[in-house]
């Protein structure tokens, strides 16, 4: 163990760690190899050493563990006490969140308590100098994230105060392949847990694993609020169905009503890189394009020619979805036969 | 009983569903293209505010960090129901990030000193960051409970809410004070009361009130009697200066780039069967589509 590690928090729920953690251990290794630090991981719950095998082999070099049966399930203050614990006493330069609804909850609870910066939904974090008036920073993070309704990529830094903190969408970085030879230090510890942290109280607990899988899909069909009403989305389902591709949507369509959140594809929503990516109706805000643009093949289909959407795809179909697609399902079933 | 309640609201650009035009040619955001607007789920920690207020009876307290011009996000708290605005507005306060702004909002919330519940909106649109309500709780050395879709029960000095988590909710009990942040999911927000706009149209902040022309003032019905919105500042707080603004901001904006979108490879399709057959076959060949 040594100062200045780079950090991930390891998000664990009833014994499985969030996928997001492990694309953060992917990031982090690459940032401590330019930094020539270690990667550290902070893990927490209640009889989870089990899990360490899996964080040292996505690029953990050590990890911090407090186990305590009052860590079962995540609360606010009793986790945010044993990461401020762990911060003060390793001082780590970097820890990583993911922006998940418990990253979204503790990482600035816990800045707060350190008086320190955090950024939220980078979408990439690099290392650099960093010059201000009268100083010069070297090996800062640069913390780059769409800001301004996504009209701007703005680069924040937090040069003068320890950690420097982010959280990170999933589907943003990619995972390290697991490697099951590698190992690391387990260092444990115990905070103290009083019980003024104590004072909420799980009542009830629904989870249940996603049924839509963006990340996974070779293919998504996805529409905007150009699709115009629920009845239209139908449309963009039915060409789902026929292509054997996954339903995506941009955040507009989703606070529309037309689909749920679960499809949304975007700086807040998922970030995907399937083969191909059909924008039915989708302007093209900077956050959606931010989501997908790495997708191979993008084809956009959308009433306005001059939509920011054609700008980054491959195809563009000027015309109203409801004259397109039925055409390019009937073309398509055609070509099939 | 009933319940002190404060409501942090913020005035944002509407940046929702727009474009290209929002960015002028060099590059820079054209704030003239986008309207201010009361920030949209900071409407809905008021409307469940209203609510409590409805059902218990208590006094519903607004603050507002901001420019001068976010006086309008607190005139419209008035138009629904809120008892007390106070407007936190210095220019020191400019540049601040979510730690600067919590610290500003954490010495104003105890400044107003006995509240039972502190809301705010889950994340403001502009910057959809969802810092500000844990950070502010933090300084209040307060519990925070995030993301609440519903108020399940407030009993005495227990409350009961349901909050999204990833895939699915979960039902949390704590005791107050509590700050919570609330989401799109948990009301629908009221439209303005036609009673209270005819009360508090004229509602303005102390600065509001002496930039009006003496002439001007003789040819409407405002007088001293309409500054009900009250402008804090700093000092008014006890903020330290080293603590706000950008001063008090740990994060710093390195670089501000514009998007400049990646011109590629780009094939215009015919919206013709023909058209869309070439584009399919294109595609079937190179084993995109199956």
């Amino acid at each position: 163990m040594s100062k200045n590690e780079v950090w991930v928090y390891i998000e664990q729920n009833e014994g499985k760690i969030a996928d997001v953690s492990l694309e953060l251990l992917g990031k982090a290794t690459q940032l401590a190899d330019k930094l020539k630090v270690k990667v550290g991981a902070v893990l927490l719950g209640s009889q989870i050493k089990n899990l360490c095998k899996t964080v040292f082999s996505y690029g953990a070099d050590t990890v911090y563990i407090n186990e305590d049966a009052n860590l079962k399930y995540y609360t606010t203050l009793p986790y945010a006490r044993v990461v401020v614990d762990l911060v003060k006493k390793y001082q780590p330069q970097i820890v990583l969140y993911g922006a998940t609804t418990t990253g979204r909850d503790l990482a600035p609870r816990i800045t707060s308590e350190l008086k320190t910066g955090l950024t939220a939904d980078c979408t990439n974090l690099q290392i650099g100098d960093y010059s201000a008036k009268d100083k010069e920073y070297k090996d800062i993070l640069y913390q780059i994230r769409p800001a301004f309704g996504g009209n701007i990529i703005a680069t924040i830094v937090c040069p003068d105060h320890k950690p420097q903190m982010a959280t990170v969408r999933e589907g943003v970085m990619k995972m390290n392949e697991p490697d099951s030879k590698r190992t690391g230090d387990i260092i444990e510890h115990k905070a103290e847990i009083s019980k003024d942290l104590l004072i909420t109280e799980i009542v009830k607990r629904f989870q249940q694993e996603k049924t839509v899988n963006l990340k996974a899909a070779n293919i998504i069909v996805s529409g905007g609020i150009g699709v115009g009403s629920k009845d239209n989305f139908d449309l963009i389902i039915k060409l789902a169905h026929t292509i054997g591709a996954e339903v995506g949507a941009s955040r507009a369509a989703v606070d529309a009503g037309f689909v749920s959140k679960d499809h949304q594809v975007g700086q807040t929503g998922t970030t995907v890189r399937p083969k191909l990516y059909i924008a039915i109706g989708i302007s093209g805000s900077v956050q959606h394009m931010a989501g997908m643009s790495e997708s191979s093949r993008i084809i956009a289909i959308n009433t306005d020619p001059r939509a920011p959407i054609f700008q980054i795809a491959h195809y563009g179909i000027v015309g109203d979805l409801n004259e397109v697609l039925p055409k390019f399902i009937e073309v398509y079933k055609s070509l099939k036969k | 009983m009933e319940y002190k309640m404060i409501v942090l609201v913020k005035q944002v650009p509407d940046t929702k569903n727009i474009t290209g035009q929002a960015m002028k040619e060099d590059g820079t955001v054209n704030r003239a293209a986008l309207p201010a607007i009361f920030n949209p789920e900071d409407l809905n920690a008021l409307e469940e505010a209203l609510k409590i207020k409805d059902k218990f009876g208590g006094k519903i307290s607004i603050i507002s960090m901001g420019p001068p011009a976010a006086a309008q996000v607190l005139r419209e708290s008035l138009f629904r129901g809120a008892d007390e605005v106070i407007l936190l507005s210095d220019r020191k306060f400019a540049g601040a990030d979510t730690l600067a702004t919590s610290y500003a909002l954490a010495m104003a919330i105890k400044k107003i000193k006995d509240y039972d519940i502190v809301l705010c909106g889950r994340q403001a649109i502009d910057g959809d960051t969802a810092q500000v309500g844990p950070q502010t709780a933090e300084k209040l050395n307060v519990n925070q409970i995030t993301c609440v879709d519903k108020i399940v029960e407030l009993k005495n000095k227990e409350i009961k809410v349901e909050r999204s988590i990833e895939g699915g909710y979960e039902i949390v009990k704590t005791k107050l004070p509590v700050l919570l942040t609330i989401t799109g999911e948990a009301n629908f927000p009221r439209p303005f009361s036609a009673k209270k706009v005819l009360k508090y149209k004229y509602a303005v902040t102390p600065s509001e009130m002496s930039s009006y022309d003496e002439e001007y003032l003789k040819t409407t019905e405002i007088d001293q009697s309409n500054v009900i919105i009250k402008l804090w500042d700093h000092s008014e707080v006890g903020a330290k200066e080293e603590q706000i603004g950008l001063a008090g901001s740990p994060t710093k904006v390195k670089q501000i780039e514009s998007v400049v979108l990646e011109a590629g490879e780009f094939k215009n399709i015919d919206n013709t069967k023909p058209g869309l057959e070439e584009l399919i076959k294109e595609l079937m060949n190179e084993h995109i589509l199956g």
